[in-house]
């Protein structure tokens, strides 16, 4: 099932582009297939100190403290992990932090894994509930503007925002 | 716990005694709030009201973005227990700046002094050790007090510290409690005007 590949754009390589662009610092990750990639050049990266979270909770805490010590921060993680980050968002909004998510969607387009369901069609509402700022892109086209948005939003108006890549552009996971 | 435990609050100030501004602080929940503000007014500490779990991931990010400083997440059991996978994420993050003071009272001591799972047995040093931090210290006395503070301006960390303190507690010293105005407050003192304008 190639037929659309060759004419994509390279989404993945424009999220580490964009974070690049954006002058983040610190990239923290629970790790999700649909941000290998990003999470790999990140790593290379010795400009970027990246590294990873035992728990998206933690996520909160560490970029919020990225920004008290004066750098920018992103936290890349998958759907299910957003119910872990709700009750942590009360530092961001309390204290009103920039804090800066990009997540991949899981539970939606195609999906084959019934559990993955309750955290991907949640994900929205929990975030919108905790005071985030929720940006989508559905189609590869979208994403690389939708991170600079997105991030030029959190660290610009000191408010977390959450850009949710659709299941749609990473493709569903498919089990043989 | 039949060791001697130490006082809470004067055991805080020792440690802070003769703080310097290489020092950034990150402290909470409640008590271990009020046992820094006690020790001294200071716009380089930190505290989170609420948030529980969250003191040593913000000490974390924090120690990363400012190598050149030393970083001190100051909590207590409770609130350490309930993100106690910042452990192990530290170890492996191995921010030599850091330093996690847990204050453990064996309690929850801000509802009501329920007994907390360290009085229960459960081993923070030894989880920390487990971890593998580089240093883990456990604090019954003043000389221990006195090596950690001065491990806390030179230590090859990440270091984790138990203060084994008596469950009194001692009075509320209210800071300010907006952590937007902390937040401001903590920045234009570490970074000058960039830290407001950014």
């Amino acid at each position: 099932m190639a037929e659309t590949a060759a004419a994509e754009p390279n989404w993945r390589e424009e999220i580490y582009r964009a974070l690049k662009e954006l002058e983040i610092k610190q990239v923290h990750f629970v790790p999700d297939a649909g941000h290998a990639h990003v999470i790999d050049r990140c790593l290379e990266d010795r400009e970027i100190e990246a590294g990873m979270l035992a728990n998206e909770f933690e996520s909160v805490g560490v970029c919020c403290g990225a920004w008290l010590g004066g750098q920018r921060a992103a936290m890349l993680m998958q759907s299910s992990g957003i119910g872990n980050i709700a009750h942590a968002m009360g530092l961001a909004t309390s204290g009103r932090f920039p804090f800066f998510a990009i997540v991949t969607m899981r539970g939606e387009w195609g999906e084959f894994n019934p559990w993955q369901l309750h955290g991907g069609q949640s994900a929205e509402k929990i975030l919108e509930a905790a005071g985030v700022a929720v940006m989508r892109a559905n189609y590869a086209h979208e994403v690389a503007d939708m991170v600079l948005a997105g991030a030029r939003l959190a660290f610009n108006s000191y408010c977390p925002v959450a850009v949710l890549i659709g299941q749609r552009v990473i493709g569903a996971k498919v089990f043989k | 716990m039949t060791e001697n435990l130490l006082p809470r609050r004067p055991s805080i100030h020792r440690l802070l005694q003769g703080r310097t501004d290489k020092l950034l602080i990150v402290a909470g929940l409640g008590s271990a709030i009020w046992d820094a503000e006690s020790a001294g007014e200071n716009p380089l500490n930190y505290y989170l009201l609420g948030a529980m779990g969250s003191v040593v991931p913000t000490a974390l990010g924090l120690a990363l973005a400012q190598p050149e400083r030393r970083v001190l997440a100051l909590t207590g059991d409770a609130e350490l227990m309930m993100g106690l996978y910042a452990l192990p994420t530290v170890a492996v993050r191995r921010p030599a700046n850091l330093s996690i003071v847990c204050i453990d009272n064996g309690r929850f001591g801000e509802t009501g002094k329920q007994v907390a799972h360290t009085a229960e047995g459960v081993d923070l040093a030894g989880i920390a050790r487990a971890s593998g931090f580089p240093i883990v210290r456990e604090v019954y006395n003043d000389d221990g007090i006195d090596a950690l503070r001065t491990a806390l301006y030179r230590a090859e960390g990440p270091q984790f510290a138990v203060l084994k303190v008596s469950a009194d507690m001692p009075p509320v010293v209210m800071p300010i409690r907006d952590g937007s105005i902390g937040k401001s407050r903590f920045r234009e003192a570490l970074l000058g005007e960039r830290g407001l304008k950014e």
